[in-house]
């Protein structure tokens, strides 16, 4: 047993690394969904806008202000288009899921076609600050810094979104509204408010978590595509609306991705998505999911 | 009353309904108008051979396809109120299964098509079997999962498909021995089948299981309660729009030159076939089809003069689409005919179409029970949870007794 966990020490580690961008990236999916039943299919457009504000800030250069300013750009990127594309779904209120994913993905293929007139459709290599842009050794195994670091930011931020969601009032409007948003907005909320925070706030993560991700992925096209189709089964795994199963979604496809890849090269291509369809099959509301349903 | 994905159930269905449609006044007056501009439009494209250049003839066969593979999804999306993002994996099993026929055993006309049908229907079978017990968003994302595998299968399996490089040299198809070596007679090929595609769709929402499908589509307890299975009808429903998405592969690999990749049957296809359903109005069946055209015509007539980002037009149309055309091409004429439905804010669904308006006299007229539930913004949860109980207990084969009462209770008001 030690002996295994040895050999695919590496390949737990990248694991949780995928796993910490995955959480940092779904979690403001799942909450616009489970608040607002948005199912926002441009989100990982906005990730894809956060690949290329870090390409653009750091370009291929390793700094720390370069990476820094990068990072306080995509966030206030995000949070614009977040509310922006929260204004844009107001209307659409009522009518159904269908609608609101056919316009976010709408939204997505303009946004991405626009980054790939302006950028070109080459892959662009984003690089780690200095002090992270090598490798270290970990237990006998050298491993690239900047994951370790991934993995340390992604765990902050799970804990500050976990403290804010559960232990603050602001999160307990965020939790009144998943679970019954008419009641929240009959005690007087107006639920466009808190909807457009929410929106603002997890379309900010998804931006950072793209220039975090980028030392790791790099900047394509087509890498939005990729991304928003990881969050949606982090988030459908996890239980929409859920902070918990957004976290332990995460965690779980970042070992099916990395350690599932490593010991089953042949079946890792089927193991995301049957994963995905298993977890619908056996719990069709996602392993947390029943807190939704109750409302 | 499953519904036979091979090509005989035109008979089947036609004759159901030719029994059974009894149009009213207002449908009298204007089935002759529907009758004609639907032959006038026949004529047309029959002709367009005759006149048109090769380039344009073999887009427009590109058009037909893409348009019987939206019209087969609006029989998911508009008709049963399932909207899928993999139904292109259908789509893609037929052109892979009919081109590998076409490519190892024989080009014989209709062969490769049946083989196409049967093997998507089967898969539709198989996979609409799971996917139907879950709900609207977890269906689209079940979809999506089962999209994903086929698609990661296609990658995977290369022996077989190809892999990345995708499936190439298939021969020409073969009428009476002659393979069709021009373009127009290819054309007329795929016009043949696609308007046989489209009318087993047209004759199937038209008959009582189309009206079945409504009702659930609109409310599925009330349904259950008046004796329907809705497992059973909604999972004969997939079957068929997939064994007709196979039929639009079958035509997909029979083109010239055709080359048939795992991203014919991934997300983007999927994308655009919803693309198109929404933007020609779910639910009325010959909106999808402009859809359709609208899509390939943006995407590959106008996209190689945008340096390749027809996409970016396209994802403009989307927006407009969704904000401005309500239900699409079609809801801009159908808005002129009919209200006698509940306004269209309290409908979940786009509003149905002018079949609906006609009831059946075999079969209760679902839509009437729409206005008694409350708009509830998305999906009335508790009502999700009863039927994954209900039917993951189930197998398709058992009988499913009348449900009473207590249904509409469940629901939250």
């Amino acid at each position: 047993m030690t002996e295994w966990f040895a050999d695919n020490f590496v390949s737990i580690l990248n694991g949780l690394a995928i796993g910490s961008l995955l959480f940092i990236l779904a979690v403001g999916l799942s909450l616009v969904f489970g608040m607002m039943d948005v199912l926002n299919l441009g989100h990982g457009a906005l990730y894809l806008i956060g690949a290329y504000v870090g390409y653009q800030f750091t370009g291929g250069v390793s700094s720390w202000s370069g990476f820094l300013t990068a990072l306080a750009v995509a966030a206030v990127f995000g949070a614009v288009a977040g509310l922006i594309l929260s204004v844009a779904t107001q209307p659409l209120v009522g009518r159904g899921h269908l609608d609101q994913a056919l316009l976010t993905l709408g939204v997505a293929l303009v946004v991405a076609e626009v980054i790939s007139i302006i950028f070109g459709d080459d892959v662009q290599n984003v690089v780690a600050p200095p002090g992270l842009n090598e490798s270290i050794q970990v237990f006998g195994n050298t491993y690239p810094a900047y994951r370790l670091a991934l993995i340390g930011v992604g765990a902050v931020l799970a804990i500050i979104v976990w403290l804010v969601i559960e232990k603050t009032s602001l999160g307990a409007l965020i939790r009144a509204s998943v679970s019954d948003r008419e009641m929240v907005s009959a005690v007087g909320v107006d639920n466009r408010k808190v909807k457009a925070g929410v929106f603002a706030f997890g379309s900010m993560l998804a931006a950072v978590a793209g220039v975090l991700g980028g030392p790791v992925y790099g900047a394509r096209t087509g890498l939005d595509e990729t991304v928003l189709l990881l969050a949606l089964v982090v988030i459908v795994i996890g239980g929409l609306g859920s902070v918990r199963g957004a976290l332990i979604g995460a965690l779980v496809i970042g070992q099916v991705e990395s350690l599932g890849k490593a010991l089953y090269p042949d079946f890792a291509s089927f193991m995301l998505f049957g994963a995905l369809a298993l977890v619908l099959i056996v719990r069709p509301r996602g392993l947390f999911g029943s807190r939704v349903g109750a409302g | 009353m499953s519904v036979d994905p091979a090509p005989s159930t035109v008979d089947e269905t036609a004759a159901r309904t030719s029994g059974t449609a009894t149009p009213t006044g207002s449908a009298r007056r204007r089935v002759p108008l529907a009758g004609l501009i639907a032959l006038a439009v026949l004529i047309l494209l029959a002709a367009v051979p005759l006149f048109v250049a090769p380039f344009q003839t073999s887009m427009l066969a590109r058009m037909l396809i893409f348009a019987l593979l939206a019209v087969s999804l609006d029989l998911l999306v508009g008709i049963t109120g399932l909207p899928s993002l993999g139904h292109a994996a259908y789509f893609g099993i037929g052109a892979y299964t009919a081109g590998l026929v076409a490519k190892y055993w024989t080009a014989a006309a209709p062969i490769p098509l049946i083989a196409a049908v049967v093997v998507a229907a089967f898969a539709a079978v198989a996979t609409g079997w799971l996917a139907v017990r879950s709900h609207g968003v977890f269906f689209l994302m079940l979809t999506l999962a089962i999209g994903e595998l086929i698609q990661q299968l296609a990658e995977s399996w290369s022996g077989v498909t190809g892999g990345d490089n995708g499936l190439s040299g298939i021969p020409a198809v073969e009428v009476a021995g002659e393979p069709l070596s021009l373009v127009g007679y290819v054309y007329w090929y795929v016009l043949f089948f696609a308007v046989l595609g489209f009318t087993v769709i047209w004759a199937v929402s038209r008959s009582p299981f189309g009206a079945a499908l409504r009702g659930i589509r609109d409310n599925e307890p009330r349904m259950r309660s008046l004796g329907y299975s809705p497992f059973r009808y909604k999972l004969a429903g997939f079957t068929l729009a997939g064994a007709i998405a196979g039929l639009a592969g079958g035509l997909f690999a029979s083109q010239q030159f055709a080359l048939v990749t795992p991203a014919d049957l991934g997300f983007t296809t999927s994308a655009l076939a919803l693309l198109a359903v929404a933007v020609g109005g779910a639910g009325s069946l010959w909106g999808p089809a402009i859809g359709a055209a609208v899509v390939v015509l943006i995407r590959d007539v106008y996209g190689p003069d945008l340096d390749g980002h027809g996409t970016l037009v396209l994802g403009i149309v989307f927006i407009v689409a969704v904000y401005s055309l309500r239900n699409g091409l079609a809801g801009l004429t159908t808005t002129r005919f009919r209200r006698r439905g509940p306004p269209a804010d309290a409908a979940p669904a786009p509003p149905r179409d002018n079949e609906a308006t006609t009831p059946d006299p075999t079969t209760p007229d679902p839509t009437q029970a729409t206005s008694a539930v409350p708009p509830t913004g998305g999906l009335p949860a508790n009502r999700q949870e009863g039927h994954g109980v209900d039917q993951g207990s189930k197998g398709p084969g058992t009988d499913d007794p009348p449900r009473h009462a207590d249904d509409p209770g469940e629901r939250r008001s």
